[in-house]
């Protein structure tokens, strides 16, 4: 069948862009940024300044400030570092845990799969956020904990699909021959299976950054996600939330942000499942 | 005959709902367990957050004592769920009322938040799907943006943006609340008017977080059904379109749809949980989260166990009607 490729996809080449562009942001938030973060300055005479504005000092404030008189442009740019990285790296702790249970339940069934899927039907039927909001609570809140909490929380529907794709794979002639060839169980998940199952988990993985993205903005904006004054998108979102009468853009600035970046992820994740789907026809 | 099967089919219906509860009390019994360990793993003493910082050792060991803190973990763990049991929830460390009775007058507000926002983003969704087939190719994409940009969205972004929208620009919406402060002196028909003001806000984020995915998933699945060789049947036998769309497509795509309906659940309670504490809607979402942030344990385990029950209920609803709308899943 003849591939299209991705770049013809609308849908990824926006996706694509988006996060390129969200990552180059986040990446090089010292220089695209133009003052600190956690600055305030003059309070009274820099705070609720409207986006585009010029302060007493002539700098422009892009997106304006908030109300202790930070900008509120270069508070988004460094917020996008702690959005990504939470993100990326609590979803790479759900596939890796999410494959390895799926790819175990699949290659060793019997009684080890029964219990490992058991398992994960049972975690897949607890509420997530309540568990988010336990775990958050009863430790220190901070980045490191959210990380941990939302790859632990996220790895169920992986080892779902892991699983559905290891049983096929196991019945297929290449893992009879290396059966017959002597090879062992271990060599078999790891050498024949894992390369197969893979593509599916790298989809659902797009489309779990987004998810992650927005549950660690949620934690922060409850106060239990990475703490201020570090620039978080959640937190500046609660912060703006009391100014939303005279200073609506403190607010609106970090959702706008979060729901682009969230469309890019699922933009790509729907572009790479509906390739996925097309080629393994 | 038809007698005999009929049997069959509520036999079978019976297992399956049985079967249904047994997993759904082994889930609320997991939440439950799960969330008394984490309590009990977790740095920091009740009795020393109840006592303050300038009680004595002996006073400490006294507060243990009574609140049952010296016992061992699985004793304490039975203890809790015998009285829970019996309707007795503890104590409320902030407020020093009872939990039951705080958790009695929370949970009817999420019940009709959720519910009422599940109805109508489902309607919603499945309006926006179908609409999308019959459009040009250009319109279809447009609406895809604008439900997935949706799908994106997070409850409480949207919340504080239609806060901005409704109430302080436009001035159509109160703000927060169930009601009024005027509402005890309104006459029952103003007051019903006041208190649909109140819920509209809530329900409309609700909904409309709740729509977008519903949209997009069930566009999904009639332009996969649409494609299927028995619509094309259908047509070629000269069925009218609105009997193929009612008949053979809309039907057939529901059942995806109502599938997703039970998983969302467990999403929308989510939701709910952040958009409560955005309008202060007074449900469970707001106690758990109020009583997260004061570490307040006794209303932190009984406000998770109640909403693992209302997660599970909504699953079992929702497999009921799964199988109420596909014989094959009835029959089987």
């Amino acid at each position: 069948m003849h591939d299209r490729g991705l770049t013809r996809d609308p849908r990824a080449v926006a996706g694509i862009a988006i996060l390129i562009l969200a990552c180059a942001t986040a990446v090089l938030a010292p220089l695209v940024s133009t003052h600190e973060p956690a600055a305030t300055g003059d309070v009274v005479a820099t705070r609720f300044l409207p986006p585009l504005s010029t302060d007493a000092l002539g700098q422009v404030h892009l997106l304006g400030t908030d109300r202790l008189g930070r900008d509120v442009w270069s508070r988004l740019a460094y917020g996008a570092r702690v959005s990504l990285a939470t993100g990326m790296l609590a979803t790479l702790i759900a596939a890796v845990l999410g494959t390895g249970v799926g790819l175990v339940a699949g290659v060793w069934r019997g009684r080890t799969g029964a219990l490992l899927l058991g398992l994960t039907d049972f975690a897949l039927a607890l509420p997530r956020v309540v568990l988010l909001l336990l775990l958050a609570a009863l430790w220190q809140p901070g980045g490191v904990l959210v990380i941990a909490v939302l790859g632990l929380t996220g790895w169920m529907s992986t080892a779902r699909l892991v699983h559905g794709e290891a049983v096929a794979a196991m019945s297929r002639p290449y893992v009879a021959a290396a059966r017959a060839l002597g090879a062992r169980r271990t060599r078999i998940a790891l050498r024949h299976v894992l390369p197969n199952v893979i593509t599916p988990v790298i989809v659902a993985g797009a489309l779990g950054v987004g998810n992650a993205i927005m549950l660690e903005a949620g934690l922060s904006f409850l106060g239990l996600g990475v703490q201020p004054p570090a620039p978080s998108w959640g937190g500046m979102i609660a912060s703006g939330r009391d100014t939303i009468v005279n200073a609506p853009w403190v607010a609106l600035a970090p959702g706008v942000a979060l729901v682009i970046v969230v469309v890019g992820f699922t933009l790509l994740g729907d572009a790479l499942s509906d390739r996925q789907a097309g080629v393994s026809i | 005959m038809a007698s005999a099967v009929g049997v069959l089919h509520i036999e079978s219906m019976m297992q399956r709902v049985i079967h249904r509860l047994f997993t759904g009390l082994a889930v609320v019994a997991g939440v439950i367990a799960l969330a008394f360990i984490l309590l009990h793993l977790a740095p920091g003493d009740p009795a020393r957050h109840l006592a303050g910082p300038n009680a004595s050792a002996v006073q400490l060991a006294e507060l243990r004592r009574t609140l049952g803190l010296d016992r061992p973990l699985a004793v304490q763990f039975l203890g809790w769920v015998g009285q829970a049991a019996r309707g007795d929830w503890g104590t409320s460390i902030a407020t020093g009322r009872p939990v039951g009775a705080m958790l009695g007058e929370a949970w009817p507000a999420t019940a009709v938040l959720v519910s009422l926002s599940l109805l109508l983003s489902y309607l919603l969704g499945v309006m926006i799907g179908l609409a999308q087939v019959r459009m040009p190719r250009w319109a279809d994409g447009a609406v895809s943006v604008g439900s997935t940009a949706l799908f994106a969205m997070p409850g409480y972004w949207l919340g504080v943006l239609l806060m901005w929208l409704l109430v302080y620009r436009w001035h159509l919406l109160p703000a927060f609340g169930v009601a009024g402060l005027d509402a005890e002196f309104l006459p029952p028909a103003a007051r019903l008017f006041d208190r649909l003001r109140h819920l509209a806000l809530p329900l409309l984020t609700l909904t409309l977080l709740g729509a977008g995915g519903v949209a997009r998933f069930a566009r999904g699945a009639l332009m996969d059904i649409r494609a299927a060789a028995f619509i094309t049947a259908a047509r070629a036998r000269g069925l009218p379109p609105e009997v193929v769309d009612r008949r053979y497509l809309l039907r057939n795509a529901l059942v995806p749809v109502i599938t997703l309906l039970g998983l969302s659940l467990p999403a929308l309670f989510s939701g709910a949980v952040f958009v409560e504490a955005v309008f202060a809607w007074p449900g469970i979402g707001r106690v758990l989260v109020e009583a997260v942030q004061a570490r307040d344990y006794p209303v932190v385990m009984a406000a998770a166990t109640v909403s693992a029950i209302l997660v599970v209920v909504g699953n079992l609803v929702a497999d009921l009607g799964l199988a109420w709308s596909d014989p094959r899943v009835r029959h089987a």
